[in-house]
């Protein structure tokens, strides 16, 4: 069965939240009744037919045809299934997601993939502030699955994050692991300042250096460590090039020592 | 005993019986083979038999680095025990003990099932709060710091529960010699079946066992029938031709790779023929009543 596609037909004039548009809210419904659904906004009352243009087809297999930096929660909670984005999403996309994939093919919002439990999050573009990172007043991050960002992230990307992976292929902002308390962050371009700031446990890979170090990090040396090449088979099928680059020795610097220093960052 | 006559060997018209067991398998890799071979040595030593040994464990197959997590070279070993409590505790001592020692050492869940051991779980305190968990999708590994770099050890293995231990060949020849080349082509063979282990010295014991003794609280003694220096007691099952036995003892993961491997050791013995090798092929039981598992000889032969 084909997929079935949202076709954007025009760009929306306030911010939608298309957590409901899931395969595990989808599932079963007729294309008239998806087409009656309410879309939560920020102004005016819609339907998801007002929005979209709607091809019917599997549920399990959902396509945005067009995206919008206003569509905010984009595969929300999802846990089976594929998403697709052909454009770009807001705030929050993937957020508490427990399975299945979300690819989005454009840039998306600040907190992507906050607090996911599970499945693939790929955002080809650039992915904005505190990938994985908590809402104010949440105590815990990304707690599984993997994240990967082709482009560039912004700042503390990984924040609080407890278990997972998060890959970054560009750039990453300043902070990048800030309050780690485990997981992975491999993060292939330069990174801003102050990685892995106050970060208990978990692992970061600044491959190309940061700005800045914070002093509360202490060197270990030269290793190269099985660990690191399990990482490395676990990401070969997301991220072949990032993950060619972890079998190799590389500098271990541990911290933070402002807390209880059991994390470690990877550096040039 | 009837029997039949295969190549030139009598074949006796018998079976093994063999018990049900708990098992569980370990994929180890070190920095070289060599080092990898060691540690799966140094582990599976002293675990011919669980009557002393507590467990029954022996190498399954070498591993090529394609094959191994962490894709250096591996071995992959096996261990039975009786029960689940004494096979956990019998692979937290030999991993502890044998492999998280050995230079280089890592060491894998060789089983996937959904009743798990712990293995890094159990071995983590080693590592006096300075371990580190690390979780790869479905798999947590434990990181514990040691003087050549860092243990690496998953941190659960598979149980498995309908593991089989005790098939069996006995090999009786007309020298010491041609019994031993005979049996030592039966564990070449052997070698090439997957699942299964020969747990005694080089896949062969010479001191076969029957059950009980005249002596009180004594649980095995010599398998008197069998033994050439007896024959004329009145109980030798051995004939005028016989100055020699040897016997293999095989525990597989399944029921069908024991069959397997039995197979393989009796056509192994034929195929040598009894010039160079044995003059006759049985196999050990105790009537059928104690062991769940019976491998009819007949059923094996080519």
């Amino acid at each position: 069965m084909s997929t079935l596609a949202f076709t954007l037909r025009e760009e929306p004039s306030q911010r939608l939240d298309l957590a409901p548009l899931t395969p595990d809210q989808l599932l079963g419904l007729s294309e008239s009744k998806i087409a009656t659904l309410e879309i939560q906004t920020t102004r005016e009352r819609l339907r998801v037919g007002d929005l979209f243009k709607i091809r019917t087809g599997d549920a399990m297999q959902i396509r945005f045809e067009g995206g919008s930096e206003r569509f905010d929660r984009v595969g929300a909670g999802m846990s089976k299934g594929q998403i697709t984005v052909e454009g770009d999403v807001g705030i929050q996309a993937g957020r508490l997601m427990q399975g299945g994939t979300l690819k989005i093919n454009g840039n998306a919002g600040p907190w992507t993939a906050s607090r996911m439990r599970g499945g693939t999050l790929i955002v080809s573009g650039q992915a904005d502030e505190r990938v994985g990172g908590p809402l104010a007043g949440e105590t815990v991050g990304m707690r599984g699955g993997i994240v990967i960002v082709r482009g560039d992230a912004g700042d503390r990307t990984g924040d609080r994050m407890r278990r997972g992976t998060i890959i970054v292929e560009g750039k990453a902002g300043i902070c990048a692991g800030s309050r780690m308390i485990a997981g992975t962050l491999v993060l292939r371009g330069r990174v801003g300042s102050l990685p892995g700031y106050l970060m208990r446990r978990g692992t970061i890979f600044a491959m190309n250096g940061s700005d800045a170090l914070s002093p509360t990090f202490v060197d270990s040396g030269e290793h190269e460590l099985i660990a690191n090449s399990l990482l490395a088979s676990y990401i070969t099928p997301h991220s072949p090039d990032v993950a060619a680059m972890l079998r190799r020795p590389w500098r271990r610097l541990l911290g933070d020592m402002a807390v209880i220093g059991k994390g470690e960052i990877f550096h040039p | 005993m009837s029997q039949l006559t295969v190549n030139g060997i009598g074949v006796d018209d018998t079976f093994a019986e063999a018990f049900g067991m708990r098992a569980t398998a370990l994929t180890i890799t070190a920095h070289s083979a060599l080092w990898a071979h060691q540690a799966a040595v140094t582990m599976t030593g002293f675990a011919t038999s669980v009557i002393g040994c507590g467990c029954e464990a022996g190498i399954d197959r070498v591993l090529s680095p394609a094959e191994t997590p962490d894709g250096r070279p591996g071995v992959r070993v096996l261990l039975f025990a009786v029960s689940t409590s004494e096979l956990q505790k019998q692979l937290q001592n030999r991993v502890g003990q044998c492999i998280l020692t050995s230079p280089g050492s890592a060491c894998y869940a060789g089983l996937e099932t959904d009743e798990r051991l712990k293995l890094g779980n159990a071995l983590r305190f080693f590592g006096d709060g300075w371990q580190v968990s690390k979780r790869l999708g479905d798999r947590r590994y434990w990181r514990i710091p040691v003087m050549d770099g860092e243990f690496v050890c998953d941190a659960t293995t598979g149980l498995c529960k309908t593991a089989v231990g005790g098939g069996n060949i006995i090999v009786m020849g007309a020298t010491a010699e041609k019994t031993l080349a005979a049996t030592e082509r039966a564990v070449e063979a052997i070698a090439t079946v997957p699942d299964v282990i020969l747990p005694f010295p080089g896949g062969i014991v010479r001191s076969g066992s029957k059950v009980g003794s005249k002596y009180e609280g004594v649980i095995a003694s010599t398998n008197d029938a069998y033994c050439p220096t007896l024959k004329g007691t009145g109980r030798s099952a051995l004939g005028d031709d016989i100055e020699s036995v040897l016997e293999i003892v095989i525990d597989g993961l399944t029921s069908a790779a024991v069959a397997e491997a039995m197979k393989a050791g009796v056509r192994a013995i034929l195929a040598l023929g009894p010039e160079r090798g044995a003059l006759r092929i049985g196999a050990g039981n105790y009537g059928g009543k104690l062991g769940s598992h019976h491998y009819y000889l007949k059923d094996l032969l080519p």
